[in-house]
């Protein structure tokens, strides 16, 4: 049985008495503790650097160049706190509750109560560090209502609220990297997590300019190492961001939860061809004034300043009148993949629908708009070559975050004793779909305020001992496997293609039958077609060059091959949730209007998979979940 | 289907820090115009993989324009001829067909190159970390609306934090100067009310830091032309007068001690 640790209580006061029972490391023998963390992204620079504040020794890792390149730095629209500035209704309780419906009640509702609390402090910390968020004429802060939400709890930074953050993040680990307390590990690939006798002891990383592997030893090891979006290919992510370490510890014991929940963004603009490498996120916010639709007629072939009102399809506002096109991610991205399907798609690939400013533009003027979305008008007219302040933006839905991840208690630990996971990377708070502006907030609820505490209940009983030796086997053999793995894939000659063909490949494979709609025959063609495809590219991959040094080509095939066994397990995850929930939408499993449609009788837990080996299938654990505080309801957004 | 280009290029080979480096010579044909510049680069991997020839090292990560990871010389400009607009973030339509396309990567005595259009420049890092942040250890934080800040304020703070770190103005300024970068960090942070306590040590340490690794200013202005976020000149104004009031105030308030 899978034990969350949740804290006895009332939910209002779980934390507070956690926090009362946990055990704590005195002031001065934190410095006698070393931490290793992966990650500077949001998750992983707040994390440092707090513990790097209390006085632990901490050892941070990135294969980015500088900590401030991390994924978090794309994030657009912005970041939520329950402060109620708006006077509009909003409050713990309420974004706490807004969570968990949001998450279509798959996530733990503990959990989701105490991010709700530390929202609120961490807009102070980010304040207080620097962060220039937008402000009102009388110098207090803005705020803005975001995707899904009825209250305006979301702060931002024009569209830049990630990169903001993350400065703010990362400048306050560059002061700790000065002040000694931190060592920063940059463009090192983290490769494997190290275990001795079950407890996490350390990681093997290889130095990307040297191509050399060095072992790391630390008394914990927190993964911040963000999400899976990239097993699709296409995704908004960044194009360096993988699975790998998730991965790795996945194989070293610890259990990886609800792998098959995947938000998939509605405003993306749409692919354009065959050798695009990403998909461009356009920030939901965009939704707040934008209206979709497609025409009526498949056939349209007038321009759209021709197309009569009566003949828009406007979708999300007929079927959804309280909130139109402000429903939930899911609930759009579905609703458009339906129309496109139908083949009301618009564009010349017609895999798109209008998100048209037009109504906006007449109502506040060109100048209001420029204002609230000038940057994202821009990128799009970059990208596109289309200027949407005269015609109307084409958007897609695209992979765009994952709420699966490595399972982690109440601690944020996951099942490997001193092995911890934070922010996009771990199960997390969303359940099985996250509401716009809570990743962010997520990842810094974890990094600044949760794991600086639960972390001393672990380390607090381990005082006097040291940290492992580099020199115990586990390390240097650790070290060969590792080097070993490495090499195989320079020395093996011939090879057909290159690693991002068969990423596309797999990427195609999982998008086609494990994206926006499920059924079990898909599935079951992609858990056949997968092994065969990561056999062929195990055999037939070619990676040219040197493993000492730079090489671009062995950074991704380590990454794709683990993708290659990671998709299989997502997809035998999405096979055996035969309900519907939130991202995860079984054909089978949906209400007569086609929303998703959940079987809480039996679907009603985390899914946690335990990893039996290569070749074997993963043992599936179960962590009921209960819902004392939400009342499981089917959700509506009509 | 977009329109296709054909291109010749001239691509900056070199294999490490002191390797001899030398241009590549590459006829890119159909390359699709809706591509942007590191798709086209992508294209031409490919077609080297397939031919059995190493694929051109370059820096990338979100191509959005925003992590700062990308940036080349295109025709000896820094992300090439769009103005405000990073590497990922131009696209081949602002070429023509036939055209001959030179690609090179920063230059900089401070940003050494690593592999073919890769370099370093963790010197930027070092400049940051000499005073670039705001001490506010987590959990000390009064609420956040306890200091109104008025919006002009906020305002040109968030234009200076913009900065996306790329190095561009370095590559971009005949002197090889940080001013740009620097000026930006400082302006973000100096502006606001939190800047204060920390404002005068944070100037002085961060423009030393700076003088340690580059060039000095000479006021081209080649640096806020190459820029993919357009940060203004003018912060390199205000952080020459903070810095001069650094000198004095540090000098006080260390006599205070
Ligand atoms: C385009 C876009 C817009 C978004 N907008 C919003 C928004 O408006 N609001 C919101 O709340 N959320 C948004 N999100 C989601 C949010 O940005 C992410 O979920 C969040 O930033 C993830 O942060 P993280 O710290 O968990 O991981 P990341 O920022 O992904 O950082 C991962 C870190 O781990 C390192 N790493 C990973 N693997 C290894 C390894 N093996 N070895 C060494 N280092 C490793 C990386 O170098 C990096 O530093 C957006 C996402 C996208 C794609
Ligand atoms: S790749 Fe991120 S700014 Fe260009």
């Amino acid at each position: 049985m899978l034990d969350a640790k949740i804290p006895e209580g009332p939910i209002e006061d779980k934390w507070d008495n956690h926090r009362f029972n946990m055990k704590l490391v005195n002031p001065a023998n934190k410095r006698k503790f070393d931490v290793i963390v992966v990650g500077t992204g949001l998750a992983g620079a707040s994390a440092a650097a707090s513990l790097a504040e209390l006085g632990y020794n901490v050892k941070v890792f990135t294969f980015h160049d500088s900590p401030r390149r991390a994924h978090s730095i794309a994030a657009q629209g912005g970041i939520n706190g329950a402060k109620n500035y708006r006077n509009d209704g909003d409050s713990i309780y309420r974004l706490f509750y807004d969570t968990v419906k949001g998450g279509d009640y798959r996530s733990r509702e503990a959990n989701v109560y105490r991010l709700a609390q530390v929202s609120v402090d961490i807009i102070d910390q980010c304040v207080a560090q620097g962060v220039p968020f937008a402000r009102e004429y009388g110098g207090l802060l803005a705020n803005r209502s975001f995707g899904g939400a009825q209250v305006s709890r979301t702060f931002y930074a024009r569209g830049q609220t990630g990169q903001q953050l993350l400065l703010g993040a990362y400048q306050a680990l560059a002061g700790a990297i000065k002040s000694g307390k931190v060592t920063l590990y940059n463009r090192s690939d983290v490769l494997d997590i190290v275990t001795k006798d079950g407890e996490a002891k350390g990681i093997i990383a290889r130095d990307m300019l040297t191509g050399e592997m060095h072992a790391h030893s630390a008394h914990a090891v927190v993964l911040a190492t963000g999400g899976y979006g990239n097993v699709y290919y296409l995704s908004t992510n960044a194009m360096a961001c993988n699975v790998t370490a998730a991965w790795r510890a996945h194989r070293k014991g610890a259990l990886f939860a609800n792998p098959c929940y995947t938000q998939i963004h509605p405003t993306c603009i749409p692919a354009s061809d065959e050798f695009q490498s990403k998909l461009t996120l356009m920030s939901e916010s965009l939704r707040n004034d934008g209206r979709i639709w497609v025409p009526r007629d498949r056939d349209e072939a007038r321009a759209v300043a021709d197309i009569p009102e009566d003949e828009r399809y406007y979708f999300l506002e007929e079927k959804y009148p309280a909130f139109g096109n402000l429903v939930p991610r899911d609930v759009a991205s579905r609703n458009a993949k339906t129309v496109v399907d139908e083949g009301r798609g618009v564009g010349p690939l017609k895999n798109g629908v209008y998100l048209d400013f037009a109504a906006a533009i007449a109502r506040d003027g060109e100048q209001a708009v420029r204002e609230r979305y000038g940057n994202l008008f821009q990128m799009y007219e970059r990208i596109t070559g289309e200027d949407p302040y005269h015609s109307p933006m084409r958007i897609y839905p695209a992979t765009h975050y994952t709420m699966g991840g490595l399972w982690v208690d109440y601690n944020l630990m996951t099942t490997v004793p001193g092995l911890y996971a934070l922010g996009e990377a771990n199960f997390s708070d969303h359940g099985a779909n996250r509401l716009g502006a809570s990743a962010l907030m997520q990842g810094l609820a974890d990094g600044y305020f949760v794991l600086p505490y639960t972390i001393g209940d672990y380390l607090a009983p381990k005082l006097g001992e040291t940290a492992l030796s580099t020199d115990d086997p586990v390390f240097t053999e650790a070290v060969k496997d590792v080097d070993d793995r490495a090499r195989q894939w320079t020395t093996k000659k011939g090879g057909t293609h290159g690693v991002e063909h068969y990423h596309r490949e797999l990427g195609k494979i999982v998008w086609e039958y494990c994206g926006m709609a499920r059924n079990q025959n898909g599935l079951e063609k992609a858990l056949s077609e997968i092994p065969a495809l990561r056999e062929e590219f195990r055999k037939n991959v070619k990676v040219l060059g040197s493993p000492d040094g730079i090489n671009t080509m062995l950074e991704k095939v380590n990454r794709v091959d683990d993708f290659m066994e990671f998709a299989e397990l997502k997809v035998r995850d999405a096979l055996h949730r035969t309900e519907s929930c939130g991202g995860h939408f079984r054909e089978e499993s949906q209400t007569e209007e086609g929303e998703a449609l959940r079987d809480d009788e039996n679907f009603a837990y985390v899914g946690a998979w335990e990893w039996n080996g290569p070749d074997q299938e993963q043992t599936l654990h179960k962590e009921p979940l209960e819902f004392e505080y939400v009342k499981l309801t089917q959700r509506s957004y009509k | 289907m977009s329109k296709m280009l054909n291109l010749k290029l001239k691509i900056w080979r070199q294999n490490g820090p002191h390797a001899q480096g030398s241009f590549l010579e590459v006829d890119a044909h159909d390359i699709p115009e809706d591509a942007s510049f590191l798709e086209m680069l992508d294209v031409v991997n490919e077609r080297l993989i397939a031919d059995d020839v190493e694929p051109v090292t370059f820096g990338h990560d979100c191509r959005e324009g925003i992590c700062g990871t990308c940036g080349v010389m295109i025709n000896g400009q820094a992300h090439g001829p769009e103005k405000g607009t990073a590497t990922c973030q131009l696209h081949m339509r602002k070429f023509n067909d036939g055209d001959e396309i030179v690609i090179e990567p920063w230059q900089a005595t401070s940003f050494p190159i690593l592999k073919d259009l890769m370099v370093d420049r963790r010197a930027f890092d070092r400049i940051v970390e000499a005073g670039g942040y705001i001490s506010a250890p987590t959990g000390t934080a009064p609420d956040a609306n306890e200091i109104p800040i008025p919006k002009e304020v906020a305002d040109t703070s968030m234009d200076a934090a913009a900065c996306i770190g790329c190095g561009a103005c370095v590559a971009a300024c005949p002197n090889s100067a940080a001013q740009l970068f620097t000026s930006a960090k400082l302006h973000h942070l100096n502006t606001l009310p939190q800047g204060q306590p920390e404002r005068w040590k944070r100037t002085e340490a961060m423009v030393e830091t700076m003088e340690d690794f580059f060039g000095s200013c000479t006021n081209h202005g080649e640096c806020h032309e190459a820029c993919p976020k357009e940060i203004s000149l003018d912060f390199i104004a205000f952080m020459n007068k903070d810095y001069v009031k650094s000198k004095i105030k540090n000098r006080s308030l260390a006599s205070k001690r």
